[in-house]
């Protein structure tokens, strides 16, 4: 039997820290879902393939199922909810992903919006708007089964169509 | 009252609005607890011990070791199941299928069938005790000769995947006489066609929670489309039916694939045998081995036509892969059947269809269940002849197209009216000029393609489905319905049905869905069927609802009730106006229910037999064309498609968005299935155990679908709906591989159209041409 060495880590998820002492060998996706209780971010595949598990590390999109949560200990996680206005509402992506259908099942939706969110946070610092090409191409790691992917890109380009 | 239903536009407010779902934004926030989401206290984790061979007599099994890992609660094998059985219904068959083929074991003692086929099951008190338990288990296998093609298990000799032979069931039709009408043929063309094993893969792998409540009833929180299976869950526990429950919540993706049971059997032991809550959740592994597939067809046509490109007679074989066990092959052989002559008048027919046991993967329900392999036959055969006599290819569907009286080869009526030849029109007038391009080792090919899928259950299943609509004193509504959501919008439709004859805005709608306890039964998410049915109920249960609110206000005021009407203001009539509390109020004074209790009947119909004639078998059906221009790379043969559109009469789109939802949902899988996947069997082992090796279509593999809404506004659902979750998955199996010929000049006929197959279709071509040339010059 393998031998399990426990640790403590602590991660500031959308803004609350949280410390959980749990198994070295957790991903971060099973941390966030097992230890946390958080689970927004899904489990997909477990290999880093559909994009389900995306989540944000200081900003940066990972799949969370393929980093373990003690290689990112300290740092900021960001999910869907995260995207959330304070009072629950969603904010502008989500807004838009909900008036453009882009959301079936819904399953994939977390992984998607953090991938969104860290696409249009780039083109941002590039101060450039992404075409829809670009958009599909940076949406490739994320799989949807249900919409698609139309309204999803739509989603995406009305989200960045609208901020200032 | 007709069973066909309508609907004008004029008078509709709520529904034939594009409303953002409610369900969606709770999606998006991240709120929505899917069945692997949900933790209670104390509660145990399980998993599976699977087969690692495809066909084996199991020698050993052996728990000691893994029962004796810290945290291990218990170990299970077949013996330890009270009815260690899952019953499968074969219809229509004669003694060819026995009982004992349309078995299967919940946990297998002595042998399997499959890779990857349950044999024990671990239960643990965390995953980590789980996952070394499991790898402790032992199982010795002594393997057995393995079948792995349907063709050769249907063969003389062949080794026997069950007792009593491979064949599991097989249909026919016979109409007129065919040999006559292809002997006075003026065109006659002949083609075989092969699909290949597809996965649902969709996002939420099977998951599950169940717990024993405090009444003793065993309930089950589950990814599935079929609350249903309570009662198959009690067979197996031996308990009365009354004492399983089973949810749905929100579903992450169905397709099919979870209309079998998956987990559901297994979470019931583990809460049966230990009392406590357990939680099960299989791998993307195991779901990619051991949930069923789509069915792999051979498809053979002949089809003959008069020179003018009527079609006068087809006949076809069709062999499908059953896999290892039952499950529902032979209904989805009987979906192939009855729909592989397309959408189509053809006089003479004779089709022979057949399912054969194989150590393959179990194959089942599939979006398209059996109907959608055949439009690469049909659409195919079409286009050849087309070809051969010159003829547009769009005029020879519509030339050909069915219409409202016609009979189908099976010889059920069409009731609705058939808008074929719009959908033909529509994406051509969208699409305007074929592209150019976009280099000189390029070839674009433009092609269409039409399908028909039925919509609703078949009819001797006796299907049946009831809402139950409340009003609260506070004039907001309640809509209890058993309908499972898997993502269509299943649920949040019934509140817009409901919004619209009640006039109760959507937002203080209530629609509490999928539970087997609490809900009313409205049956399985399958088979393009809750609109139809669920939709139905909603609307008997809205409109009997509402005319009970009428007939109080009536009563109290004196107004007749025909001269009232809801509004969101309340009931209006022509002398006075009654706020909906008031109404509420008033219907209890005068002891009037402010709730009703809708059913709603399907068709009925005979059960069929294994020669299928004379008769109904679907309620109706929903008709399509897509249009798709392709780019091919003739160096590396990699296929891109260029633009998508694709038009279907849904008769009224209840919510347009969720329509264009499922239309471009459908035809990007389908588009899936033509050009990228397939379950990779290699004498029984499953070479494609991930999503790195199943390749399911990414954003860039696709371009926007661009979808067109015909409303003929005629259909058996409310207001004149048709079904359209299946039928969009169809048409890109005809139109993909005809744009491919329109580009290279070979029409490719085995699915996936990988770039190997363009390739050789390619090389095809030139020797074709290279023949055709050395003709040409031998000539003087």
């Amino acid at each position: 039997m393998t031998p399990r060495h426990d640790v403590t880590t602590s991660l500031t998820v959308n803004g609350t820290t949280v410390t959980k002492t749990a198994g070295a060998h957790l991903s971060l996706l099973r941390w966030l879902r097992d230890a946390a209780g958080i689970t927004d971010p899904k489990y997909g595949c477990g290999e880093g393939v559909c994009g389900s598990c995306t989540v944000l590390v200081d900003g940066e999109p990972v799949s969370s199922c393929i980093v373990l949560a003690v290689q990112v200990d300290g740092a900021a996680i960001t999910t869907a909810a995260g995207l959330c206005e304070p009072d629950g509402s969603l904010g502008p992506l989500q807004r838009a992903f909900h008036e453009r259908h882009a959301a079936q099942c819904g399953f994939c939706t977390p992984g998607m919006l953090m991938c969104a969110t860290s696409m249009l946070a780039e083109a941002d610092r590039a101060h450039r708007a992404l075409e829809r090409d670009e958009i599909r191409e940076a949406l490739h790691g994320n799989l949807c089964r249900c919409t698609g992917y139309g309204p999803i890109v739509d989603a995406i380009e009305a989200a960045q169509g609208a901020r200032p | 009252m007709s069973e066909v239903r309508t609907s004008k536009l004029d008078e509709l407010s709520v529904v034939h609005q594009p409303l953002a779902r409610h369900d969606q934004a709770e999606k998006i926030a991240g709120t929505t607890r899917y069945a692997g989401d949900l933790a209670c206290s104390g509660m145990l984790h399980a998993c599976l011990v699977r087969s690692q061979a495809p066909s084996a007599t199991i020698t050993r099994r052996d728990a000691d070791a893994a029962r004796r890992v810290p945290g291990v609660v218990a170990v299970l094998f077949g013996e330890d199941v009270p009815n260690n059985e899952i019953r499968v219904d074969v219809p229509g068959q004669t003694v060819a299928v026995g009982a004992l083929k349309a078995t299967m074991q919940v946990l297998a003692t002595d042998r399997v069938r499959f890779h990857g086929e349950p044999i024990a099951l671990v239960i643990a008190e965390t995953e980590d005790a789980l996952a070394t338990a499991r790898e402790l288990v032992e199982i010795e296998l002594d393997e057995l000769p393995v079948v792995s093609d349907p063709e050769q298990a249907l063969a003389d000799g062949a080794v026997e995947v069950h007792e009593g032979g491979n064949l599991l069931a097989e249909w026919r039709i016979d109409r007129g006489d065919v040999e006559a009408a292809f002997a006075r043929a003026d065109v006659v063309v002949e083609g075989e066609y092969r699909t290949q094993f597809v996965d649902h893969a969709y996002l939420e792998p099977e998951a599950g929670v169940g717990w024993l409540d405090d009444d003793g009833v065993l309930t089950l929180r589950v990814a599935t489309q079929v609350v249903e299976h309570y009662r198959d869950v009690a067979k197996i526990l031996g308990v009365a039916d009354s004492k399983v429950r089973v949810i749905a919540p929100y579903v992450g993706g169905g397709f099919g694939g979870k209309e079998d049971m998956t987990v559901e059997p297994y979470i019931a032991l583990g809460v049966w045998h230990t009392g406590r809550p357990v939680r099960m959740q299989w791998t993307r592994n195991e779901s990619l081995l051991a949930r069923a597939k789509r069915h792999r067809n051979v498809m053979r046509y002949r089809t003959a036509a008069s020179a003018d490109g009527t079609l006068i007679a087809h006949d076809i074989d069709i062999v499908s892969d059953a896999g290892a066990y039952a499950y529902l092959s032979a209904l989805v052989l009987l979906y192939s059947t009855v729909h592989a002559c397309g959408p189509y008048r053809v006089g003479d027919v004779r089709i022979r269809a057949r399912t054969a046991y194989t150590n393959n993967a179990p194959t089942s329900a599939f979006r398209g269940f059996g109907g959608m392999q055949m439009v690469l036959g049909y659409e195919s055969q079409i286009d050849e002849l087309a070809r051969r006599l010159d003829i547009d290819p769009g005029e020879i569907r519509k030339r050909n197209a069915l219409a409202r009286g016609d009979r189908l080869p099976v010889g059920q009526e069409l009731i609705t009216e058939v808008q074929l030849a719009q959908t033909i029109d529509a994406v051509r007038e969208r699409a305007g000029d074929e592209p150019a391009p976009t280099g000189p080792r390029k070839r674009v090919g433009r092609a269409i393609a039409s399908n028909m899928q039925s919509y609703g259950r078949l009819v001797w299943l006796n299907d049946s489905a009831a809402a139950w609509i409340g009003f609260q004193m506070d004039g907001s509504l309640s809509v209890r319905c058993g309908v499972p959501d898997i993502g269509g919008g299943q649920a949040s439709s019934l509140g817009q049905i409901a919004s619209e004859i009640l006039a109760v805005d959507i937002d203080r709608i209530s629609v509490h869905f999928g539970d087997s306890a609490l809900t009313p039964l409205a049956g399985t998410t399958t088979a393009t069927r809750q609109l139809l049915m669920s939709g139905n109920a909603t609307y008997e249960a809205a409109t009997m609802l509402r005319d009970r609110l009428l007939g109080a206000v009536a009563d109290e005021t004196g107004q007749p009730a025909d001269s009232l009407r809801m509004t969101p203001e309340g009931v209006v009539g022509p002398d006075a106006t009654t706020e909906l509390v008031d109404v509420l109020q008033l219907c209890r004074r005068r002891n009037v229910p402010i709730e009703a209790l809708g059913t709603h009947f399907g068709p009925k119909g005979h059960e069929v037999t294994r020669d299928l004639e004379g008769g109904r078998i679907f309620p109706d059906f929903t008709f399509g064309t897509h249009l798709v221009d392709v780019e091919v790379d003739v160096d590396t043969g990699e296929v891109r498609l260029l633009r998508y559109i694709a038009a279907h009469d849904v008769g009224r789109a209840i919510n347009p968005l969720s329509v264009e939802g499922q239309i471009s949902g459908a035809a990007v899988q389908g588009i899936g299935q033509v050009l990228l996947e397939e379950v990779a069997m290699h004498d029984g082992v499953n070479l494609t155990p991930g999503l790195f090796q199943y390749l399911i279509p990414t954003a860039t593999d696709v371009p926007d679908i661009e979808t067109v809404i015909l409303e003929s506004g005629e259909g058996l659902g409310p207001f004149g709906a048709r079904g359209i979750g299946e039928p969009p998955i169809g048409p890109p199996l005809g139109a993909i591989p005809a744009a491919i010929a329109d580009a290279i000049g070979v029409r490719p006929t085995t699915l996936p159209i990988t770039p190997e197959r363009v390739l050789s279709c390619i090389a095809e071509a030139a020797a074709a041409e290279r023949r055709t040339g050395r003709q040409e010059g031998a000539e003087p």
